[in-house]
């Protein structure tokens, strides 16, 4: 070794240690370069979003007042409402929730508490999580073929509710398996130990300690429900229905009425997509007011998944 | 012991149990039932439209035109579209949605990545029919200041929508996976002398390449399917081509332009939308599955 290096020695030093230096200075500059050019990448989507939200309501608040949301469709673009859009988003979106969510929380109440471990649980997680990735116009396709063609339900808000419920199952399903797998053992354990029954146990026990998770999963699902444009185009929602459907309450006995199951409908975002799609600024002004109220709708709705989620994981430190 | 009469509760009590398991194991596999209804749905209205248009002409015609007097049915010019839509959103979001993944892990606080992260999720949020309206009357308006002659219908700005609606799917999945590459390469890495961005780039970045090759598929996928963004703002028109400055229709493009007009049920025509619906359907689920056993891979390893 010292023979190796003889009296080149000092020299070599000095040089490789100017060279390491000057290296070093390089190594921190790319450094500081990427942690920039990461920086500016990560605003991208941060800018993406507020402008999105600024350009729509610049265009759109101007035409945000009372009548805007009592007015039905018209062909004059001043006079036009989102009142029939909006009373149909709230109809599909309570059929949506009566059948995605208990269908939804019970099969992942299965899949979490009391599926063996064999093929059958396998093939139905697989399945899941592949639903999970199905475009939604497929939905709007199995609709078409199913439900109008299939089971004759009709261009309704029954057939709307049917379709987004099925749509958003996987996600209320992994939302909810996520929320039970974060319950501890050893709550179950305690609750089986003084006797209860594993129906029991679920229901009264790990239910409740999951609720947060649960709700933010139904949330989030609801919202993407409200936000679905292209299954409703592809069942025929209809963008200019000038009438609302009857009301589930009567006078008459038995005051309820399921009859407004059945009838045609429009909601936000199909409105929202015929006014976009017209020639004319008017028309385009009205569609940002009504994609305005849409996105304010749906960004609430997040928000407070996230804040849930946010608390959740705050709370459970078991 | 038990009593005659807690005999009885029991075995009521043990029959509810089996009862609810029952719904319970019904709810689940109903999940099962949707995935084959909509199987039997697409493919048993794709063999009526096959009967008539053969499988060659459908694959390898180069001419989409089912709704006019003399109609060709040849898929490429959507397919085209709808991969030309994907691509121009994956180049716009792969550099973005790494970039952010590489600093929110391995750069910046924990606090700036608990507060960007849920407001980059909140971009997934977005109605895809808002998303269609920025793309149609402020993206396209902006890039025509930029890219000369750009038409009012055009698959470029399509793509970088999609590619904005894409970023919370890419940025945030990609830096789970960073994330759940385990501090102690991070730290025999940076005991070594290695910088952070070359412990990001040749340490974490490596051993977390299925999970952000399993998020990268995931976008395509979501990329694929989108229909609203794409109907808004690329046009109708089916286009073959590879310039994304062109208007061109997508598959999903093609199905809601049929669906807004009144097709007769069972009519050729109508069929055409099932045909197209199959084939989406197959792409997504080839991304899907690929992303599936990616993810599965690389949960495996840690």
């Amino acid at each position: 070794m010292a023979i190796t290096y003889g009296t080149g020695v000092p020299e070599s030093k000095a040089t490789s240690s100017e060279e390491f230096d000057r290296r070093l200075r390089r190594r921190r500059r790319s450094e500081f370069i990427f942690a920039c050019l990461g920086l500016l990448a990560t605003s991208v989507g941060l800018f993406a979003l507020a402008i999105l939200v600024i350009d729509l309501a610049m265009t759109g608040l101007q035409r945000l007042d009372v009548s805007f949301f009592t007015n039905y469709p018209s062909r004059r673009a001043g006079q036009a409402g989102i009142l029939s859009a909006w009373v149909g988003s709230l109809l599909v979106t309570i059929v949506t929730g009566l059948v995605g969510v208990p269908l939804g929380v019970s099969a992942a109440i299965y899949l979490e508490e009391y599926a063996p471990t064999n093929w059958m649980t396998n093939i139905i997680e697989i399945n899941v999580s592949n639903l999970a990735g199905v475009p939604s116009i497929v939905y709007g396709l199995l609709a078409l073929g199913l439900f109008i063609y299939g089971f004759g339900t009709g261009r309704s808000i029954l057939t709307a509710g049917l379709t987004l419920g099925l749509l958003i199952l996987p996600i209320i399903i992994v939302a909810t398996r996520e929320a039970l797998r974060a319950v501890p053992s050893s709550l179950r354990e305690a609750a089986y130990g003084v006797g209860a029954t594993q129906w029991q146990v679920t229901k009264d026990h790990v239910l409740p300690a999951a609720m947060p998770g649960v709700l933010t999963g139904v949330i989030i699902g609801i919202s993407r429900a409200l936000g679905e444009t292209a299954p409703l185009v592809t069942i025929g929602a209809l963008s200019f229905i000038a009438f609302l459907p009857p009301s589930p309450i009567t006078l008459e006995f038995p005051f309820i009425s399921f009859a407004w199951l059945f009838e045609g409908f429009t909601v936000l975002p199909i409105q929202a997509f015929n006014w976009v799609s017209r020639p004319g600024h008017d028309f385009q002004t009205n569609a940002a007011a009504a994609g305005l109220v849409l996105l304010a709708i749906t960004l609430l709705l997040n928000g407070v998944a996230i804040y849930f989620r946010y608390r959740l994981r705050k709370r459970l430190q078991w | 012991m038990a009593s005659g009469l807690s005999e009885a509760v029991y075995r009521r009590q043990r029959l509810r149990e089996r009862f609810i398991e029952g719904g319970l194991f019904l709810a689940a596999a109903s999940s099962v039932f949707v995935t084959l209804a909509i199987v039997f749905v697409l493919v048993y209205e794709s063999i009526g439209f096959f009967t008539t248009v053969p499988l060659t002409e459908f694959l390898f015609g180069t001419t989409w035109s089912p709704l006019f007097a003399n109609p060709e049915y040849g898929i490429l010019p959507l397919l085209g579209g709808t991969l030309l839509s994907s691509a121009v959103a994956m180049a716009f979001v792969a550099p973005i949605g790494l970039a952010t993944a590489i600093y929110l892990s391995e750069f910046s606080s924990s606090r700036t990545r608990e507060i960007v992260k849920p407001i980059l999720e909140l971009l997934s949020g977005v109605p895809t029919v808002v998303y269609g309206f920025f793309a149609l009357l402020f993206v396209t308006p902006a890039l025509q200041k930029i890219v000369p002659g750009l038409p009012g219908f055009n698959i470029l700005s399509a793509g970088i929508v999609i590619g904005i609606m894409i970023i919370p799917y890419v940025a945030s999945l990609s830096e789970d996976a960073m994330r759940a590459v385990p501090g102690s390469l991070r730290d025999g890495s940076l005991a070594l002398g290695a910088t952070r961005f070359e412990t990001a780039i040749k340490v974490v970045l490596p051993a977390a390449t299925s999970g952000v090759a399993a998020a990268f598929i995931l976008g395509i996928s979501r990329a694929v399917g989108e229909t609203m963004i794409v109907a808004i703002a690329a046009g109708t028109q089916p286009n073959l081509t590879i310039d994304p400055r062109e208007p061109a229709a997508t598959i999903t493009a093609y199905i809601v332009q049929v669906a807004l007009g009144d097709l007769p049920h069972a009519s050729l025509a109508y069929q055409t939308i099932f045909a197209a619906g199959l084939v989406l359907l197959l792409m997504t689920l080839m991304f899907n599955i690929l992303g599936f056993w990616l993810r599965r891979k690389y949960r495996e390893i840690y």
